[in-house]
């Protein structure tokens, strides 16, 4: 029995702080943030290189053939520097809605070219209603010959404006069976991507029109039939591996802030109303690591509780972020309110987790639900 | 990351398992429903038992009446008696606190005359640390002991001693040098409960029961041989003991929000079952989070342990969370209740028996026993985040 890291994890996870502390320091992404695409292609050229982008993909098909507690890892280091671009969203979601639902063609002709970094693609379910629940995914998809047309519109789509494939959730039929994906290619007719003015400049996220798009019946995904809740289970520690890392960093800052800012002349940090918020906020830190860390091992391992597991974590994380993030924001004062300060940075990055792929509300609804209650 | 036992392991907890099906006490000897003179016999009895079927303090060296295994096996034992619902270890202070302050700090003579006894509840143990002007700030206690030949002279005044009044021993800190700094002249004594001068006044607590004490010194001779690690020491020495304590503190609470959800269902306001009131639904998966979080977090520290990884801050936050969830979960309880959670133990109309509004009491003193989580946050803040000292 071992609950925690083997060696060549903590070697990972040192490397990709190393890595991540000279190749995207604030400066770099700020740089990326000022950018209208916000895609950070040298930044995601050299992870490629790194094997990054083919961490979970099979060694079939190009990749490493890591778990998704290696993923994590690396995530959770991403959230730790506020990386821009698509990484998570391509190489965690995308790849898992291929290697969940794609048919050994489907794994053939994507996989590779995520793994090397070549492509990249995204994942598109939530619709206005902003929900992942399949009653409200409406966007239609209508037999017509040897394919499919596609009509309706997907909302905060990752990086969808720069994606070379989304795998789309559409409606083939009413009811909650009747949810299909397919894989669309990024320029086609009647595919357009609008991006959304949104706070978190780390990321891009965009409106996304399907307007009578035309698919062959090869870009359906062969196994969609419960593909949904799988996408849930692998964006939920996605997410929340970000979330863990972001809380970690700006707590680190509020902390290191707290020891140089003097006040009635002494630092701040000697002050027992921020060290008690402080302990508070890393009494609640570690104890969710350990959730994600379980979350991940289910997925790898197979566990039965994979769903609960993911949803515990990205329930307790998005919560935790969100709060050390305003927390660590009051903690700096005025200064932490400036453009000029970073701290802003995983304050809105925060923001951003807290809903996608699931906000602790649905996340906890899912743990009462899962667990018979 | 490998949650699977071994098939040694696996073996093991099976008869663990096994064990205790055939062996669990046929009447619950609950305080309160057998005088104090009774309980006391058949909690001595029952931890006997278990340390005669090899399942107390596995981990200890085998010449002091351990069996020298991983602390795995510890692990396994502790998750069995839990779900096996037993009653607890009436000597688990010594056993979790003391035991190994002495394996670290005692003589060879110290380990072997008391570690044994501890174990086979032959002696139980107080603990002499709080004083009426020392709580938080323990370092500041004044019960004095000045060395006279071969032997200490005490004096002065320990209060919140639990279980003082069926104590053989105390392991105390004291001070032996006024004049240093003040973490500096304090040492750890053993001390005789039996011996001329002491008076053990039971404190009646807001649940009823009696069972932390005043304890008074009056001249009490204590030999210099019962003295533990160096003179002056005391302070290195006790924060051993700490560490232990709040380990112990921070035990499951698994079977807490199972006996919860398990009231949750049975309870109805308009017809509808708490589990589906959205407010207490979402409360109550916020907890079953927390247990989850709880339930791993020691499986990381665990492993710590096994692997011999150091560990950072993790290791301090478990007393503070740990208790906190205690009481969240407590107050929930009563909340969920209403009306029915004022009505105490002996009430007909009592729902599980006023098990509730105990656990609530019981839950309170959970968070400052072993050290406020005011202090917790002290030293999360000061030895785990390196934040400037406060004081």
């Amino acid at each position: 029995m071992d609950f925690g890291l083997s060696e060549e994890q903590e070697q990972l996870k040192a490397g990709a702080r190393d890595f991540l502390s000279n190749e995207c320091p604030s400066s770099v992404v700020r740089k990326v943030m000022a950018e209208e695409s916000g895609l950070a292609p040298d930044l995601y050229k050299k992870i490629a290189e790194l094997g990054w982008t083919g961490m979970i993909i099979p060694e079939e098909f190009g990749g490493l053939g890591l778990g998704m507690l290696d993923l994590a890892i690396l995530l959770e280091e991403c959230g730790y520097a506020a990386m821009p671009g698509p990484f998570p969203f391509s190489s965690g979601i995308a790849a898992s809605a291929l290697k969940l639902g794609g048919s050994p063609d489907q794994c053939r002709r994507w996989l590779p070219e995520l793994a090397s970094g070549r492509l990249t693609g995204t994942v598109a379910i939530v619709e206005e209603a902003d929900s992942l629940d399949p009653a409200d995914i409406a966007l239609s998809a209508v037999r017509e010959g040897n394919g499919f047309v596609l009509n309706g519109t997907k909302m905060f789509v990752p990086y969808a404006h720069a994606a070379d494939f989304i795998v789309v959730a559409a409606r083939s039929t009413p009811g909650p069976e009747g949810l299909d994906f397919f894989i669309v290619e990024g320029g086609a007719n009647g595919l357009s991507a609008r991006i959304l003015r949104n706070v978190d400049q780390t990321r891009r996220v965009c409106e996304v029109k399907f307007d009578g798009v035309k698919v062959p019946q090869e870009a359906r995904l062969a196994k969609s039939a419960g593909l949904l809740d799988k996408l849930i289970d692998a964006g939920a520690v996605v997410m929340a591996a970000d979330c863990l890392g972001g809380s970690e960093r700006a707590l680190e800052m509020a902390v290191e802030y707290s020891k140089v800012r003097e006040q009635f002349g002494r630092p701040i940090g000697s002050f027992q109303a921020l060290q008690h918020l402080a302990a508070e906020l890393i009494a609640a830190i570690e104890p969710a690591r350990s959730l994600l860390w379980y979350a991940a091992y289910a997925q790898d391992a197979g566990l039965e509780d994979v769903s609960r597991a993911a949803s515990m974590a990205k329930a307790r994380l998005s919560a935790v972020y969100s709060r050390t993030a305003d927390q660590s924001v009051l903690m700096h004062g005025g200064i932490g309110f400036t453009w000029e300060h970073d701290i802003h940075l995983w304050f809105k990055r925060a923001r951003f987790d807290d809903p996608f792929f699931g906000d602790p509300v649905f996340h906890r609804e899912r743990v009462a639900t899962l667990s018979g209650y | 990351m490998d949650l699977n036992l071994n098939a040694q392991e696996e073996a093991f907890r099976d008869r663990v398992r096994d064990w205790l099906a055939h062996n669990r006490p046929v009447a619950l000897h609950q305080r309160g429903v057998v005088d104090g003179k009774t309980w006391v016999q058949r909690a001595k009895e029952w931890q006997r038992k278990l340390y005669e079927a090899g399942y107390l303090a596995l981990s200890w060296p085998k010449e002091y009446g351990g069996q020298a295994l991983d602390p795995m096996r510890q692990a396994i034992v502790s998750e069995e008696l839990m779900r096996a619902n037993v009653p607890g270890v009436i000597g688990s202070n010594a056993i979790s606190m003391l035991g190994p302050t002495l394996i670290t700090w005692g003589t060879e003579e110290q380990k072997r005359r008391y570690l044994p006894k501890i174990l086979t509840a032959e002696e139980i143990w107080c603990q002499g640390y709080s004083e009426p002007g020392a709580g938080s700030d323990l370092a500041s206690l004044r019960t004095r002991a000045e060395l006279d030949g071969d032997e200490f002279v005490v004096n002065g005044q320990k209060v919140w001693t639990s279980g003082a009044h069926i104590a053989d021993m105390m392991f105390g800190l004291v001070r032996t040098n006024p004049d240093a700094p003040k973490h500096k002249g304090i040492s750890y004594l053993l001390i005789d409960m039996k011996s001329p001068g002491i008076t053990v006044r039971p404190l009646v607590q807001m649940n009823g029961e009696a069972d932390f004490c005043e304890v008074f010194f009056d001249n009490v001779r204590v030999p210099r041989a019962n003295l533990v690690g160096e003179l002056n020491e005391g302070w290195k020495v006790a924060n051993t003991t700490m560490v232990h304590e709040r380990n112990w503190l921070g035990s499951s609470p698994q079977r807490l929000f199972d006996k919860l959800m398990e009231r949750a269902r049975d309870l109805r306001r308009g017809g509808i079952a708490l589990t589906s009131h959205q407010l207490y639904r979402h409360r109550l998966a916020e907890m079953q989070i927390d247990v989850e979080a709880m339930r791993l977090h020691s499986l990381r520290l665990l492993s710590n342990a096994i692997h011999k990884r150091p560990g950072g801050v993790e290791n301090m936050v478990a007393k503070l969370v740990g208790t906190e969830l205690h009481h969240r979960m407590a107050l929930t309880a009563m909340e969920m209740l209403g009306d029915y959670g004022t009505l105490g133990r002996g009430e007909p109309s009592a729902l599980d028996r006023g098990v509730w509004s105990a656990t609530w009491f019981g839950s309170i003193a959970r968070m400052f026993g072993g050290g406020t989580s005011e202090i917790q946050k002290n030293v999360i803040a000061e030895r785990g985040l390196g934040m400037p000292r406060s004081r």
